[in-house]
């Protein structure tokens, strides 16, 4: 029986990913020196009416917690990572990878890039994770 | 989108250096190290400076692998003297010091870790930045990066912003020289790598992919001939235009595991960068071929390979990168560079772990995971086939 897409962002979704990011392998030696806590943002586009803002406290290489927030001044992390709907799309898929997007500037960040450019394999895992999710569109 | 981000201008070609005669400011600092400085170039770009009517005073503190704490004192002397040009004279790690001094310089309020391609620095107010290499190969004349150590971590901060490509670079062939044989190899070998893992690396475009075929072109014909007689000029400007393409391509693409692999070995048993990068690309070649076969073949091609399927030219495109450093008498493998098995063995683990966390590894054609890190450093190490 094939299983259910969820819906990318949605609760369900963001709960299912920290699940297999917790067991990825890949993801944890890649990352078992972070720390720090995020703000996944997804801003307002047509696709989007208000922004989603995803918590994830990243330590050691598993996610110790996660919340889906109300809006962005819910919660002050070391990290804000945020994009256009499409932009998300496109890493989720493997079609994007997160430094170059940042180049890109298909996404901002607000934090130290040099912290980040030390654990780009991290980031690159956490990206790749997101395949490992059985996942649906808008 | 993407962009390609080049210096304004590049005045190259014998007596370029007299360019300088020609740029208008009131002062300029000169920033190099000692070794450049006993060579003389120093004060013939302060004569030249001074015929411009342009005051010149020399910071000559930057040392091999530039620390935090050379860049903080040379930015405090750059406040105190009050610049609107920067020179840059030297290899890559002079270019990379003056580039760090500059942002430092315009902006006292960060530290050198803020330097960041997604932070706007807002450089250019106060001063614009000429860079002029005296050795072929660090590239980093025409790229937005620049490397400096923490001595505090001992630790390499690999910092980059698109602001820091310098305004103008200047390429004369006097200059490279002086190189001797050994670090015209060393270094020629860098800019081979620097193009070869530019064409082929997952960042490539267009833009960078003229830039890296040309270099390579140039480098195997002219290598040799740079390293056998110092004083051909024609073969010294053609690698030192070649490094600056290798730059220009590795800077808007990204460099490869050679490099990440390279970095790893270099600075744990202090073996000069380009030496370890070049004994390395046969090895990444047939490596990264299983992704990326078609595009060493187009470089195969263009280098005069006449093989008939991709996989022959990449066998072949590896043979030659041998044959161009045994040329220039270059190791094939690690153990010919004096490392003992045991030793080499005891900080493996240590060196995969350094290699396949940096950004060049990911942006490589075929990404490694450890195990296969540390296969490819093994086959390296002992001269063996790459055969996964």
């Amino acid at each position: 029986m094939s299983e259910e897409n969820l819906l990318f962002f949605s609760e369900e979704w963001v709960k299912r990913f920290v699940e297999e990011l917790n067991k990825n392998q890949s993801y944890f030696e890649a990352a078992k020196n972070w720390e720090g806590d995020f703000l996944f943002i997804v801003n307002t586009g047509p696709k989007i009416k208000s922004e989603i803002v995803v918590y994830l406290d990243l330590w050691h290489g598993k996610c110790r917690d996660y919340k889906l927030l109300p809006d962005r001044s819910a919660k002050k992390t070391e990290f804000i990572f945020e994009g256009p709907y499409d932009s998300w799309e496109k890493l989720a898929k493997g079609q994007l990878d997160p430094v170059k997007a940042l180049l890109m500037r298909k996404f901002k960040l607000s934090g130290s890039m040099s912290k980040l450019m030390k654990n780009v394999k991290a980031a690159s895992e956490m990206a790749k994770n997101c395949s490992r999710v059985p996942t649906k569109f808008l | 989108m993407w962009e390609f981000t080049s210096p304004k201008k590049i005045v190259f070609g014998e007596e370029a250096l007299e360019y300088l005669k020609e740029i208008e400011g009131k002062k300029a600092l000169v920033i190099t190290g000692k070794t450049v400085r006993k060579l003389g170039f120093a004060e013939k770009v302060s004569k030249y400076l001074e015929e411009a009517r342009i005051q010149a005073e020399i910071f000559d503190e930057v040392e091999p692998e530039p620390s935090i704490e050379t860049i903080v004192e040379g930015a405090k002397l750059a406040r105190d003297y009050n610049p609107d040009w920067l020179i840059g004279l030297g290899g890559g790690s002079n270019m990379d010091a003056a580039k760090a001094i500059w942002a430092l310089y315009e902006r006292p309020d960060i530290e050198v870790g803020a330097i960041s391609p997604v932070e706007k620095l807002g450089l250019r107010k106060k001063a614009h930045l000429i860079c002029i290499p005296t050795t072929s190969g660090s590239g980093s004349e025409a790229t937005w990066a620049t490397i400096i150590t923490d001595s505090s971590s001992k630790t390499k901060l690999e910092l980059a912003s698109k602001e820091l490509v310098p305004d103008i670079v200047i390429l004369d062939p006097q200059l490279p020289k002086s190189m001797p044989p050994r670090l015209t190899a060393d270094t020629g070998m860098d800019a081979l790598v620097h193009s070869m893992e530019a064409y082929v690396n997952q960042w490539r475009n267009d833009f960078s992919d003229a830039m890296a075929i040309k270099a390579i072109k140039i480098i195997f014909e002219y290598l040799p001939r740079a390293y056998e007689n110092p004083d051909d000029i024609e073969a010294r400007e053609k690698m030192h235009i070649a490094a600056t393409m290798s730059g220009l391509a590795f800077g808007n693409a990204q460099a490869g595991i050679a490099h990440s692999m390279g970095h790893a070995l270099g600075a744990t048993f202090k073996i000069p960068h380009g030496r370890t990068v070049g004994m390395l690309l046969p090895y990444v070649i047939k490596y990264s071929a299983k992704e990326a076969a078609g595009r060493y073949a187009e470089i195969a091609r263009a280098i005069g390979i006449e093989a008939v399927t991709d996989e022959e030219c990449v066998e072949e495109l590896a043979q030659a990168v041998r044959a161009l450093m045994k040329k220039v008498d270059l190791p094939l493998c690690a153990k010919d560079m004096g490392l003992d098995w045991e030793t080499f063995t005891g900080e493996l683990d240590e060196l995969v772990s350094r290699a396949i966390v940096s950004s060049e590894s990911i942006t490589n054609p075929r990404v490694p995971d450890e195990e296969e890190c540390k296969k490819l450093f093994t086959c390296a190490f002992n001269g063996e086939e790459v055969d996964f």
